[in-house]
């Protein structure tokens, strides 16, 4: 299972990463030769134990920092301008409403709150906060300042959406239903979405494939597919494939951490 | 919460109403008890006049004490407005550049460490307008809460906030005017609520150290004069409208405060339970 090559290259690559390093100036070598595609409408999940910098290569790709090596290439068109990322936080304002947490992509390109109405609203609608557009942050509960979060990354509409960990800090219930919402927009919408995540049970379930990363400097040193059709409910986690995917994910981690 | 889960709490309308009423109270008291020693004693007015007969005072002696009330409030005011213009608009350059931080902040540390009653005299003697002196004075001291907390809250913004912003290649100014402002608004509040207390307390010492008399003095000038003619309970008089300003300019900025931040800032939101 140890691949050397990019795993899962697909021919419609949004996005290639090749050999891509990061070394901090402190010294800390975050990357070591990061290769990885992401195919277009993959929903991708990186997985990798604590620092073993899936963060790092996240924010690269979004163009929060340069690589100290490698390259980043968009093959068919694209630049980093076309990306939402969800932080582990919601990170919301929280002097400003719900409806200007979401606005806020749309108004540092310059369209104001009249013309960037309609698709605040839309925003808001996919994640099921309609109603909630005037609420203050600090009014929400964990799960629904995520959706907020969730929203601002949509409101743009981006062909490529990043998630830092976004479901770590809520609790298992609620990370269960946002599992599902997400899974429901990311089908209804073909999106690409990158997940970042440490557990093994997050990422067998939402994605369509993961990679494993080492422990720092990070590398990609697993992939594979989950074969499994959309969508995925609930019976999906008790299943025997959805087991199988899980000790195979463990296994694969178990030897990244080695 | 249910009102059952805390039978020992007082309810809530008796607590508010307790709230004024406990202080105002007490200070009833002090000065009933005042007054009543002042009696007692037979205490000469020109060593502790009595609160009655300084009530008086301030009523006989209005038509000079609230003119002089006024030339210090406009020196307090218009130093307050100029530290608080001058004071974010340093803390912005100072986000802005490094360089100009580096450069100015000794300054700024230096004039806040001198103590102000060391360099009034000096200030009157290089400005002339003594009213532009008083200002300078009560400037000085009221500057610096305003621009270190300022500053402060400007460098204090979520720094994945900050990092959003890059991510949608936010101008500097797009930054400053959506991100970095707010986050400094409740540190900006505290600053101005320090400064409002400063500024006064400014202008009167440099009133002190002025002692000019004549037309247009101030609070402090009153006080000096009624001492010379040991006029003790004008003396008290005027002190009461100094502690009765300071008091109502910090009621008035800590509400300023209370109301912009009431929606979102942990400070000012009502919690239950």
């Amino acid at each position: 299972m140890r691949a050397d090559t990019p795993s899962g290259a697909t021919a419609d690559a949004l996005l290639e990463l090749r050999g891509v390093s990061k070394t901090f100036p402190n010294g800390t070598v975050a990357l070591d030769g990061l290769d990885l595609d992401v195919g277009r409408h993959e929903l991708l999940c990186m997985l990798g134990p604590s620092g073993c910098g899936k963060s790092t290569a996240l924010r690269l790709i979004a163009g929060l920092g340069e690589a100290s090596a490698g390259r980043l290439a968009w093959p068919n068109g694209g630049s980093a301008g076309d990306i939402g990322f969800v932080f582990q936080e919601p990170t919301l304002m929280p002097w400003a409403t719900v409806f200007d947490n979401v606005h806020l992509p749309l108004r540092l390109q310059g369209r104001g709150r009249r013309r960037a109405g309609e698709a605040v609203r839309e925003a808001l609608a996919l994640v099921g906060l309609d109603d909630f557009a005037g609420a203050y942050p600090r009014e929400l509960s964990g799960g629904m300042r995520m959706r907020v979060s969730i929203a601002r990354a949509l409101v743009t509409r981006p062909r490529l959406l990043l998630m830092d960990e976004p479901f770590a800090a809520v609790d298992e219930i609620t990370r269960h239903r946002l599992n599902h919402d997400l899974l429901d927009l990311w089908q209804g919408q073909g999106w690409t979405v990158v997940f970042v995540t440490h557990s093994v049970y997050e990422a067998v379930f939402l994605a369509s494939r993961v990679v494993v990363m080492s422990a720092r400097p990070g590398r990609i040193v697993a992939g594979f597919e989950i074969a499994e059709p959309y969508p995925r409910d609930d019976a999906f986690r008790l299943s025997e494939s959805y087991l199988h995917y899980c000790r195979q994910a463990s296994a694969a981690l178990q030897q990244a951490v080695g | 919460m249910a009102a059952g889960d805390r039978p020992s709490r007082l309810p809530r309308r008796l607590e508010r109403v307790l709230r004024w009423a406990m202080p105002l109270g007490l200070v009833l008291v002090v000065l009933g008890l005042w007054e009543l020693g002042v009696r007692w004693h037979d205490t000469p007015h020109y060593i502790l006049p009595g609160p009655v007969l300084v009530a008086r005072t301030l009523v006989a002696d209005w038509h000079t004490l609230y003119p002089s009330l006024l030339v210090t409030l406009r020196v307090t005011f218009s130093a307050l407005a100029v530290a608080v213009v001058g004071g974010v608009g340093l803390a912005v350059l100072f986000t802005l550049s490094r360089w100009i931080e580096l450069s100015l902040f000794p300054f700024a540390v230096i004039l806040q460490v001198t103590p102000i009653i060391a360099i009034a005299p000096l200030i009157l003697i290089y400005v002339e307008n003594t009213h532009l002196a008083l200002l300078i004075c009560a400037w000085i001291v009221a500057f610096f809460p305003i621009l270190s907390n300022t500053t402060l809250g400007l460098n204090s913004a979520d720094h994945n906030l900050v990092d959003l912003f890059r991510l949608y290649k936010a101008s500097r100014w797009q930054m400053l005017r959506f991100l970095r402002l707010p986050s400094a608004m409740p540190y900006f509040l505290g600053g101005l609520r320090i400064a409002g207390g400063l500024a006064l307390i400014g202008a009167i010492v440099a009133e002190f150290a002025a002692g000019t008399a004549g037309t247009g003095s101030g609070l402090a000038y009153r006080i000096l004069e009624a001492s010379y003619r040991l006029n003790i309970p004008r003396m008290f008089a005027a002190l009461f409208l100094i502690s009765m300003a300071g008091i109502l300019i910090f009621l008035a900025l800590t509400l300023l405060s209370h109301l912009l931040l009431r929606k979102w800032h942990e400070s000012a939101v009502k919690r239950d339970g």
